[in-house]
C-alpha cells in the first residue's frame, strides 16, 4: 500500500494547492509584524535607556514630548532627554512604556495559556466522552461565561491589597477557560465522526491515545485562534482593572499609567501623552493579536478568504 | 412556531439560578482563600472608621449580622446567599444610613438605559454592516468602504471613551463629558431633560458601540458567505426569487442566528466593559456606583453592585434564551 502511494506522488508531484500558501496570509503577517514590533521596542528599549526613569520623582515634571507644544501655560518646554515626555509625579514616559508593556502581555499570556490548556481539557473530554459528562462542563462553561468576569474580578481584587503580576494572571485565568472549552468541544463534536478517528477507535487505540494523537493536531490551529483572542481579552480585563486602581502597584503597567492619567485630570490639562501613549501601545498589541486571530480564523475556514465572492 | 416547551423554560431558568448561585459563590470564596483574612482586615478598617461615624455599634452590628462573622463557615455562606437572594444588601459603609439597596435602585435606571441602547444600536448596525459585506451582489463601492466603520473594533471601550472626550469635549467642546444630564436641569419628562440626557449619554453610548459592532458585522460575514454556498440559496435563486427576498428571507434570517447566540454570551464582557466606561465619564450608574466603592474601600457597596451586576446580565440572558426559539423553530426540537 505503501509503496503504491509513494509512486504515485513520485510521477506527479501534486500541484501546490492554494492551502500550501495560507500561511502567508496577509492579516496573520501584518498582525505578527505588529506584535514582533511592540516587542523589539521593548528589548531594544531596555538595551539603550535607562529604564529606572519609570520610578516616581526621577525627572521634572509635566514636559510634553519633543517636537509638542506646551498645552497651556504652567507646562516648561520639552527636553530631548525625555523624548515622551513625563507625567505629573516624575516618571519618564518612554522608560514607562518599556516597563509596563512586557508586564501588561505577561498577565494576558498567563491567564490566556491556564485559561486554553485547561479549556482544552474539558472540551475534549466533554465532546468525546459525552453524555452526563458533557452535560456538566457545558452548563458549568455557559455559566461561567454569563457572568460578567470583571464584575467579579473588581470585587475579588479590592479585598486583595496587594497583588503581582503571576496572581493576577491567575486571577484572570479564573474566567479564561469556558471560551475554549465551547470552541474546543464543537470542534471535537464534528472531528470525531471522521473517517480516521472510527479508524484509530477500530484498531484499538485508547481515549486518550485518540485525543492527543489524531484529535490534538487537527485543533491546533482552533487552539492558535482561541488563544490569540484570550490574550487580548485578558489583557483588556487586566487593563480595565488597573484603571480601576486594582492592579499590581510595585511594578508598572499600562493600565496603571492610565490609572494615574485619569486621576491627575490628564485629559482636561491637555496632556495628551500621559494618557495617549500606554493607550497607542496597547492598541498597537490589541490590533495585531486581533489581525492574528482573523487570520488563523481565515485558514481554518478558508471560505472566508476571499472576502465574499467565494 | 411552536414557543417555548416547559421542558426548555425549566432548563432556561436553572441556568439562570446557577449563573448567579456561581457568581455569588466565587465572590464569597477566593477573596477568604487569599491571604491575610480580608474579613478581619475589613472588621479593623470599619472599626478605625468607627470614630468617626455616629450609631457606628449598628453599622457593625448589621454588618457582622449579614456576614455573621463569629458563624462557622457554611452558616456564613447560607446566610449570605439567603440575604443576597432576599435583595438584603446590607448598610454602605462610606454613606451610612443608606442601604446599598437605595444606592443600586438610584443608579440602575441611567446603566440599565444606557447598555440597552447601546447594545441594540451596536447589535442592529453591526449585523447589517455585516450581512451586506457578506452579500456578493452588494455594490463594490460600499463593500470596500463599510470595512473602515469597523476600524475600532478590538479597542476596549473605555479607551475609545478617553479618546473621544479628549476630541469632543476637550477638543471641540461640542459635547458633555461628565454625568448624565446638566446641573441646572431639574429630572422630570421635559424636553430640556430629555436633550441634556441624549447630550450627556452620546458619548458614553458611542464608545460602547462603536467597539463592540464589529463583532456582529464579522460573525454575520462569515455566516453569510457560509450560506451562500448552501443548497436551499442556490435553489432559492434558481427558482426566481426576487434577489432582496433572497437576502432578507434565506441569507440574514439564518445568518442571524449564531449571532444572537453570541449576543447573549457576550452581554457580560458588554457590561463589565461599560462599567469603566461609566467611570471615565463620571455617569451616574452602576459602574460609577462600583468606582465609589472601591475609592472609598465600600465592601457591602461593591458586593451589592456586582450582584445587581451579576443578576442583571443574567435576567438578560434568559430574556434572549426566550425569544430564541421564536426566531429559531428547530430549537426546542432538540430533547428538552
Amino acid at each position: 500500500m505503501k509503496e503504491v502511494d509513494l509512486s504515485i506522488h513520485q510521477d506527479t508531484p501534486p500541484p501546490r494547492r492554494p492551502r500550501d500558501y495560507a500561511w502567508l496570509n496577509g492579516k496573520l503577517i501584518a498582525g505578527a509584524a505588529l506584535l514582533l514590533a511592540v516587542l523589539l521596542f521593548v528589548l531594544l528599549g531596555r538595551l539603550f535607556w535607562d529604564v529606572t526613569l519609570a520610578r516616581v520623582a526621577s525627572c521634572p515634571l509635566n514636559l510634553p514630548p519633543v517636537g509638542f507644544d506646551a498645552p497651556g501655560p504652567g507646562f516648561e518646554p520639552s527636553q530631548s532627554a525625555h523624548p515622551l515626555g513625563t507625567e505629573s509625579s516624575g516618571r519618564d514616559m518612554l522608560a514607562l512604556l518599556i516597563t509596563g508593556t512586557p508586564n501588561s502581555l505577561l498577565i494576558g499570556i498567563i491567564a490566556a495559556a491556564i485559561g486554553i490548556v485547561v479549556g482544552t481539557m474539558l472540551g475534549m473530554t466533554a465532546g468525546f466522552l459525552g453524555g452526563w459528562v458533557d452535560a456538566v462542563i457545558r452548563i458549568c462553561s455557559d455559566a461561567v461565561i454569563t457572568i460578567p468576569s470583571l464584575a467579579v474580578l473588581i470585587v475579588i481584587s479590592s479585598y486583595v491589597s496587594e497583588i503581582d503580576i503571576k496572581s493576577m494572571g491567575l486571577l484572570l485565568a479564573l474566567f479564561a477557560w469556558p471560551g475554549a472549552t465551547r470552541v474546543i468541544r464543537a470542534q471535537v463534536l464534528s472531528l470525531r465522526e471522521r473517517g480516521y478517528v472510527q479508524m484509530a477507535r477500530l484498531s484499538g487505540a485508547s481515549t486518550p491515545e485518540i485525543l492527543i494523537c489524531e484529535l490534538l493536531p487537527n485543533l491546533l490551529p482552533f487552539l492558535a485562534a482561541t488563544f490569540t483572542a484570550s490574550v487580548s481579552g485578558n489583557i483588556l480585563a487586566a487593563t480595565g482593572l488597573e484603571a480601576l486602581g486594582l492592579g499590581p502597584s510595585r511594578v508598572p503597567t499600562l493600565g496603571m499609567t492610565i490609572f494615574y492619567a485619569i486621576r491627575g485630570a490628564a485629559i482636561l490639562r491637555g496632556m495628551w501623552w500621559w494618557w495617549g501613549l500606554p493607550i497607542l501601545m496597547l492598541m498597537i498589541i490589541f490590533i495585531g493579536l486581533f489581525l492574528i486571530a482573523i487570520g488563523l480564523d481565515e485558514l481554518v475556514n478558508p471560505r472566508l478568504r476571499s472576502g465574499g465572492d467565494a | 412556531m411552536r414557543g417555548i416547551t416547559k421542558g426548555y423554560l425549566i432548563k432556561r431558568l436553572t441556568m439562570l439560578v446557577l449563573t448567579v448561585w456561581l457568581g455569588l459563590t466565587l465572590m464569597f470564596i477566593i477573596p477568604r482563600l487569599a491571604p491575610g483574612d480580608p474579613v478581619a482586615a475589613m472588621v479593623s478598617r470599619l472599626s478605625a472608621q468607627a470614630g468617626r461615624v455616629e450609631q457606628s455599634e449598628q453599622m457593625i452590628q448589621a454588618w457582622q449580622e449579614r456576614f455573621g462573622l463569629d458563624a462557622p463557615m457554611y452558616v456564613q455562606y447560607f446566610r449570605y446567599l439567603g440575604n443576597s437572594f432576599r435583595f438584603r444588601l446590607g448598610y454602605s459603609m462610606a454613606y451610612f444610613p443608606t442601604t446599598v439597596e437605595e444606592m443600586v435602585m438610584r443608579a440602575m435606571p441611567w446603566t440599565l438605559g444606557l447598555l440597552t441602547i447601546a447594545t441594540l444600536m451596536s447589535f442592529t448596525v453591526g449585523i447589517a454592516i455585516g450581512a451586506l459585506i457578506g452579500w456578493r451582489p452588494t455594490p463594490r463601492v460600499v463593500r470596500t468602504l463599510l470595512p473602515v466603520s469597523l476600524c475600532f473594533t478590538s479597542i476596549p471601550p473605555f479607551m475609545l471613551g478617553i479618546l473621544l472626550i479628549y476630541v469632543f469635549a476637550f477638543g471641540f467642546r461640542v459635547l458633555p463629558f461628565a454625568g448624565a444630564y446638566a446641573r441646572g436641569v431639574s429630572p422630570a419628562f421635559s424636553w430640556a431633560f430629555v436633550s441634556s440626557v441624549i447630550q450627556h449619554g452620546t458619548l458614553p453610548a458611542a464608545a460602547v458601540v462603536l467597539t463592540s459592532m464589529g463583532h456582529w458585522a464579522l460573525g454575520m460575514r462569515a455566516m453569510m458567505i457560509t450560506n451562500a454556498g448552501e443548497d436551499y440559496m442556490v435553489l432559492a435563486q434558481a427558482k426566481g426569487l426576487r434577489p432582496g427576498r433572497v437576502f432578507w428571507m434565506y441569507g440574514v434570517r439564518n445568518a442571524i442566528l449564531p449571532q444572537v447566540t453570541a449576543l447573549a454570551l457576550s452581554i457580560g464582557v458588554i457590561a463589565g466593559g461599560s462599567i469603566i466606561v461609566e467611570y471615565i465619564f463620571t455617569y451616574p450608574g452602576m459602574g460609577y456606583l462600583l468606582y465609589q466603592g472601591i475609592v472609598n474601600n465600600d465592601y457591602p457597596l461593591i458586593q451589592g453592585v456586582v450582584f445587581v451586576l451579576i443578576c442583571g446580565v443574567a435576567v438578560a440572558v434568559f430574556i434572549i434564551d426566550l425569544l430564541y426559539p421564536f426566531i429559531d423553530p428547530r430549537i426546542t426540537y432538540e430533547r428538552g
